[in-house]
């Protein structure tokens, strides 16, 4: 693998460079937190945040776009959202998220319309260090070595920037001057020492290796009805999780000549209807069994399938949650641990 | 660099090909028979798909939903299904008049294992709707009928006015070649010659039967499998030889959408045929 030196000062024009033939996306500030968003202006690209709102997916899979518009007679597909992008300031674990998205919605039947953002969007990964809610080292997601064309390491006055792919070597070639290939001792002395530092500073821990078959054992354990009773079934866990792929589809007509849309937007299997069928059939009429497919699905289906779980340790749930109910909460109850959330706590008011 | 360009990925598995409806007509009150081409003669002749597969149906500007294919593979050209009006799509496509342009993409689903069920007695047993999927490996098996030993066939319906396919099942009685056991809940016709009772009542009457060597196919209402798997247990049937279709909310069939997730298997690509085995190894089959 390749690695180069960038001057601080230099990546601006580095990115103004790249991004004339694409559009440039970053996390910015939006109140007192982050969102990943469109940008000509690089000097609102915030390069200290720690994770945005939503996650990266929403690049690759809108929580909104047409499918298809259709006429009397046809379905046209409808790529028209999919345009080339530049992707800076993905953090490992989230580039870990797209990873396992990949996995989903490449096999079996490829999903074109996930894949075809995917190969438009260059992936410029940048260094993070970890809040207190972030556990990326214990899903093993704090360090990446794929999924990347550039990623930036960022130390005091310069950049480490390793080349991951063919297109990241291109994108250093447009605009090759302001790197600098001679690494020196001082250099590598410095990254060891912030890739230790970042390394002691994680402070939520989660013992992933045990949860498979705690989610088997714990199955009718009374804690799921707790939660259930304190979720209030809005989806928004589903929102922020960089792995929750699920979807809905609907199709609108409209007045006139428009043609009518196939419209695709996220769905979270924590809502009402999610194993709803014709008919009234509802294969998970409660909360609790609903919360228990997300994290069935996450924990233990995942690794099972993949030898890995889908949680990438981002922390997005543990700041979303309005009842608490999130990975770290739900791994305590399933260790047998004292939780200290807000469903737990108050379970016999909430199931009141 | 903003615009519309043509996708680089050679196939799209969710654009619905276009297909006419070529005939329609009431099975029961709320059960219609739909038989279905697609436009593309070619492509009509060529689709090929296993007993027990489905097909995403989409009706213009109403949208789509997943639907068992009931005929069978042996007799290519035409698709049937059997669908009872329950939702918006199915409303939908009751209004619709013969001849009219539907999608369809497919098929999906694992299907029977007619490879392995080959040269074994079968035991078909369907409650109300679970004609549906089984018709079509009923008629697989009739079809190649040399190829299975027994076929054995049980169909419970609430009442005669409700038994899909009643006279296509009155004719099967009449063959030397299967056994075919009918009984409805209630009669409320006082014209019903067949049993009376649940789909299970039908089950002392049965010849003699080799478990070993016996698939144990059943379909029907979540309430039906209980049991007559029970049932099935007794007669020492092995528990992967006892195999279930299932039902689940679908958007994509292709493994994307999520909605019909279990565990660790999603029902369009694993499913929707499972064995008692997967059942008691998987919470929330059944």
């Amino acid at each position: 693998m390749r690695i180069l030196k960038l001057q601080k000062k230099d990546l601006f024009p580095f990115l103004e460079v790249i991004s004339k033939a694409a559009e440039l996306w970053a996390p910015v500030a939006k109140g007192d937190k982050f969102v990943f968003d469109q940008l000509q202006d690089f000097s609102r690209i915030a390069m200290t945040a720690v994770r945005t709102i939503i996650p990266p997916k929403k690049i690759m899979v809108p929580a909104s776009f047409n499918m298809f518009n259709f006429t009397e007679k046809e379905y046209q597909e409808d790529f028209s959202h999919i345009t080339d992008r530049i992707l800076f300031g993905i953090h490992p674990c989230d580039i870990h998220g797209l990873l396992t998205l990949d996995k989903l919605f490449a096999q079996a039947f490829p999903d074109p319309y996930y894949l075809e953002a995917r190969k438009k969007t260059a992936i410029l990964g940048l260094s993070c260090f970890p809040d207190e809610h972030c556990f990326c080292k214990s899903t093993h997601t704090d360090i990446i070595e794929e999924g990347y064309d550039l990623f930036f390491t960022d130390l005091e006055s310069q950049f480490l920037v390793w080349i991951g792919s063919s297109r990241g070597d291109d994108l250093i070639r447009l605009a090759p001057d302001f790197f600098d290939e001679k690494l020196t001792e001082k250099d590598i002395t410095t990254y060891i020492n912030w890739q230790e530092e970042r390394d002691n500073a994680f402070q939520t821990e989660i013992s992933f290796t045990r949860l498979p078959d705690l989610m088997e054992l714990n199955d009718k354990a009374p804690f799921w009805e707790e939660a259930g009773a304190a979720c209030f079934a809005c989806g928004s866990c589903s929102m922020v999780c960089p792995t929750c792929n699920c979807y809905n589809v609907i199709d609108k007509r409209y007045l006139g000549k428009r043609p009518g849309q196939r419209l695709r937007y996220w769905d979270s299997c924590t809502l009402p209807e999610y194993s709803e069928v014709a008919g009234g059939e509802n294969f998970r009429e409660h909360k609790s069994q609903r919360l228990r497919l997300w994290y069935t699905h996450k924990l233990q289906a995942y690794v099972s399938k993949y030898g890995k779980p889908s949680c990438i340790g981002c922390g997005r749930c543990l700041v979303t949650c309005p009842a608490q109910i999130h990975v770290k909460s739900v791994a305590d109850a399933l260790e047998g641990h004292p939780v200290e959330a807000f469903w737990k706590k108050f379970a016999k008011e909430v199931s009141k | 660099m903003n615009g519309q360009h043509k996708c680089l990925v050679d196939s799209n598995p969710f654009t619905p090909e276009p297909a006419r409806i070529i005939r329609s007509y009431h099975l029961t009150a709320d059960v219609k028979f739909f038989q279905v081409r697609f436009v593309d003669m070619e492509r009509a002749l060529s689709f090929q798909y296993k007993a027990g597969q489905f097909a995403m149906v989409s009706v213009l500007g109403v949208g789509e939903a997943p639907f068992c294919l009931s005929s069978t593979p042996s007799r290519p050209g035409l698709l049937e299904f059997c669908i009872r009006k329950v939702g918006t799509v199915t409303n939908a496509l009751f209004r619709l008049p013969e001849n009219a342009l539907i999608g369809l993409r497919g098929p999906y689903g694992n299907g029977f294992p007619v490879e392995d069920m080959t040269g074994k007695d079968i035991l078909i047993i369907m409650g109300g709707m679970g004609v549906a999927p089984l018709r079509s490996v009923l008629l697989y098996c009739l079809d190649n009928r040399d190829r299975f030993e027994h076929v054995v066939l049980l169909y419970g319906a609430k009442r005669p006015a409700e038994m899909i396919f009643r006279e296509e099942f009155f004719s099967l009685k009449t063959r030397s070649d299967l056994e075919c056991h009918l009984t409805v809940d209630a009669d409320d016709t006082g014209q019903w010659t067949e049993r009376t009772g649940v789909v299970t009542t039908l089950f002392p009457g049965l010849k003699k039967i080799d478990p070993e060597n016996t698939y144990a196919l059943v379909c029907g209402p979540p309430v039906m499998y209980k049991f007559v798997i029970k049932e099935l247990i007794k007669l020492n049937i092995p528990k992967n030889q006892i195999l279930m279709t299932l039902e689940r909310r679908m958007k994509c069939g292709v493994g994307k959408c999520g909605h019909c997730a279990i565990d660790y298997i999603y029902t369009c690509l694993d499913g929707p045929v499972f064995t008692y085995w997967d059942v008691l190894h998987m919470k929330e089959l059944i």
